[in-house]
């Protein structure tokens, strides 16, 4: 077998697929949208320095309490801890700061009224008990899970706070039923042991986003490191099935004819048109790895699991294309079936959520796409994973593309490449 | 000297359609012979199963000394195909086809660039090399299609139905073409269903219809089958019927064979001119208006007519 036929038809093929516009865009761009779409959504362009997806809410406060829970509140906001999490604004108009949520500045404004503090600790010369008074939460409907998470800090700050009024309370009463206080020590006897049982139940803030794998060792989780190899393993599967077509478009436009006609054997021919669909598929695969990794610093892992990986992958997909082409008898329906195939793989494979989520026997269902063996591999990669966490998804791709190539070669002879 | 091309008895069916009944014919080398037939008439098949593309299911040929069922790699290389269907990328440029068909026989570094400087020359292409084949007219894709097939400078030319769907400008062009190259000592096995080119071009011609081959000869030969017999052709308007005019027509003295074609009636006579005043009459007396009347003297669209009764449009 001649390796330079066999190299020109690869190289027409990957030349004309990289000429077809829209072929492009369904090989790069839509990936690369998706996974900058499935981003921007989940707040990973919205700067700052973390990984997390969710950072930097911008919130905005206004502080009429002139007590301490107030001044702790607005500290507690506005800590080092939480300043990955959160931008907070301190201001003194709530009209202003509603209005500002209201047009998406914010997604949460948080009105602390004057008398808080007093309303929860009353002060030692007040008789009658304290008037209710209640922090106002405004939400920006737009930014629910921004907003969710803000209520949720405020939720915390608020438990503890109400953990330490009732233990206060409790403590200067048995003080004083057992004549250890006098009536005139309760209120500040009280103050310190609230604020003390309070701060027992964490050593400091805890509020912080933190990621566990399963060594136990704490990670930072990018949602890119999830979504950008999920859309890449999806569209894959369109440049498979493109390059099968192309060999029904060559058997229809006579091209494919012509090749047999000439000193250049079948098996030349159909070596050549799998070695031009796998090269395709590992160019868009690198292209998006390479795009990602420089325009998101979406950080892959291990260079040569990435790029072992990608070559199984790009091979096992290959195989699924091959295999398309055999069966399916015209250029329309492979189009139509590829594009179905590519849907149900990619959800199958995890292209879109966790497939952990889903039933035991999807689970194993999904094991007959690449692309829940590529997610596999790349997300180990993208946790620190070394090249021995790849070790089975690369033998699973390999046999999986190495089984569907021999019987889409076994269906293609008994057929015949050329079809009358 | 042996034929260069020997055909043995081809048959070649699909399913349950024999496309090639058993046909026999030779080609010397510096020939031209045309394959001349109908759409449908099992031409396209004959050139798929000589050029190695199917195989007979029974019969065989040699080429240049080569069975295309034991040898088929060496009939490949003695060679060259022009298909009926522009068989381009259209997204590559008329170098980049031909570079690529070029490696595609073997052809490769200085020999493949002087023979596709050569190709471009002669296809009148050199200019427009370096666009996509898209942006041609259909006459220049048709060049780029021959061109592909003399790049390895075949001693055998297949070209089956070159002129199909261009203008006449196009089509002058590539008959000069062919007859070029047979100048240059290419032997050409030219398939058409247009008899003035088989007519122009052809040392031999063989009449192919519904997979048999039913006459074989020069023009000469072919012509002389059909005696000394003219053929009469009345235009008729669109609205007409040609049944009637043929029921009219059919029981005139000298009246040898009449078929309808669009709009048209042929009449087989042995003298045209002394049908022409009784059909007109008749024609008359029926109501049916002949706008035009030609008189053709025997050709090989009359042979094909006096072999099937059909036109070769039909």
């Amino acid at each position: 077998m001649a390796i330079r036929k066999l190299l020109q038809i690869a190289l027409k093929d990957v030349r004309l697929i990289f000429r077809d516009r829209s072929a492009l865009v369904l090989m790069l761009l839509a990936p690369f949208l998706l996974t900058i779409g499935m981003g921007a959504v989940t707040g990973r362009f919205s700067g700052g320095g973390s990984n997390s997806g969710i950072e930097d809410i911008p919130v905005v406060i206004i502080n009429a309490d002139e007590g301490q829970l107030g001044a702790a509140l607005v500290e507690m906001f506005t800590s080092a801890d939480l300043s990955d999490l959160l931008e907070t604004t301190v201001s003194a108009d709530l009209t202003a700061a509603r209005a500002s949520v209201d047009s998406d500045e914010y997604a949460a404004a948080l009105y602390i009224p004057a008398g808080f503090t007093d309303s929860i600790i009353p002060p030692p010369q007040r008789s009658a008990p304290p008037e209710l008074v209640q922090i106002e939460f405004y939400a920006n409907p737009t930014r629910p899970t921004s907003a969710g998470i803000v209520r949720t800090i405020l939720e915390q700050f608020l438990a503890r706070v109400e953990i330490g009024r009732v233990s206060g309370e409790v403590t200067v009463t048995q003080l004083l039923e057992n004549g250890i206080i006098t009536p005139d020590q309760a209120a500040s006897v009280g103050m310190a042991a609230g604020q003390q049982l309070a701060q027992s139940t964490d050593s400091r803030s805890s509020i912080k986003l933190k990621n566990v794998s399963g060594a136990g060792a704490a990670v930072k989780f990018d949602i890119l490191a999830y979504m950008a190899p999920g859309m890449a393993l999806m569209f894959l599967m369109f440049t498979v099935t493109y390059g099968g077509r192309s060999l029904l478009v060559e058997n229809r436009q006579g091209t494919l004819a012509r090749m047999l006609i000439s000193p250049t054997t079948t098996t030349e021919v159909l070596g050549g048109k799998v070695a031009g669909i796998f090269l395709t598929a590992v160019l868009q695969l690198l292209i998006l790895i390479g795009g990602t990794t420089l325009l998101f610093r979406l950080q892959w892992g291990n260079p040569l699991g990435v790029l072992l990986l990608a070559l199984a992958a790009a091979f096992a997909a290959t195989g699924w294309g091959m295999i398309i082409a055999a069966i399916l008898k015209t250029p329309g329906q492979i189009a139509s079936v590829g594009s179905a195939v590519m849907l149900i793989f990619g959800l199958l494979g995890g292209s879109f959520f966790d497939i952990t989520m889903l039933p035991k026997w999807v689970q194993t269902l999904s094991k007959v796409s690449p692309n829940a063996w590529g997610m596999q591999g790349f997300l180990s990669l993208t946790r620190s994973g070394g090249m021995e966490s790849i070790l089975t998804p690369v033998i699973a791709l390999l046999i999986m593309g190495a089984l569907l190539f021999v019987i889409s070669v076994v269906w293609i002879s008994r057929r015949g490449l050329a079809r009358k | 000297m042996p034929p260069i091309l020997e055909v043995h008895d081809l048959v070649k069916k699909y399913a349950d359609l024999t496309a090639v009944k058993g046909i026999s014919f030779d080609i010397q080398e510096g020939e031209i012979f045309s394959l001349l037939g109908p759409n449908g008439a099992g031409k396209t098949t004959t050139i798929s199963v000589l050029s190695t593309l199917f195989s007979p299911t029974s019969g065989d040929a040699t080429i240049c000394g080569h069975s295309v069922t034991r040898e088929p790699m060496a009939v490949k290389n003695c060679i060259g195909v022009v298909p009926q269907e522009l068989a381009l990328y259209e997204d590559l440029t008329a170098l980049e086809n031909l570079n690529f068909w070029g490696n595609m026989y073997g052809l490769s570094g200085k020999t493949l660039s002087t023979r596709i400087d050569e190709v471009l020359e002669q296809i009148g292409l050199k200019d427009r090399a370096k666009q996509r084949i898209k942006t041609y007219s259909g006459g220049m894709k048709r060049r780029v299609n021959i061109g592909v097939g003399l790049l390895h400078k075949p001693r055998l030319l297949f070209m089956d139905e070159p002129t199909v769907g261009i203008d006449p400008q196009s089509r002058r062009a590539i008959l000069d073409s062919v007859k070029d190259l047979n100048r240059q000592g290419m032997t050409v096995l030219y398939t058409t269903h247009y008899m003035e080119e088989a007519q122009e071009l052809s040392d031999r011609v063989g009449i192919i219809d519904h997979g048999e081959l039913i006459a074989l000869g020069t023009q000469a030969e072919l012509t002389r089958q059909v005696q000394e017999t003219d053929t009469l052709i009345l235009h008729i308007g669109e609205s007409e019927d040609p049944q009637a005019l043929i029921t009219a027509l059919k029981d005139l003295p000298g009246v040898l064979r009449i078929t309808p074609t669009d709009h048209e009636v042929s009449i087989v006579t042995p003298s045209a001119e002394e049908l022409i005043a009784p059909a007109v009459m008749r024609a008359d007396q029926m109501g049916i208006k002949i706008y035009s009347i030609d008189i053709r003297e025997p050709n090989l669209e009359a042979v094909f007519l006096h072999l099937t009764g059909r036109a070769l449009r039909d």
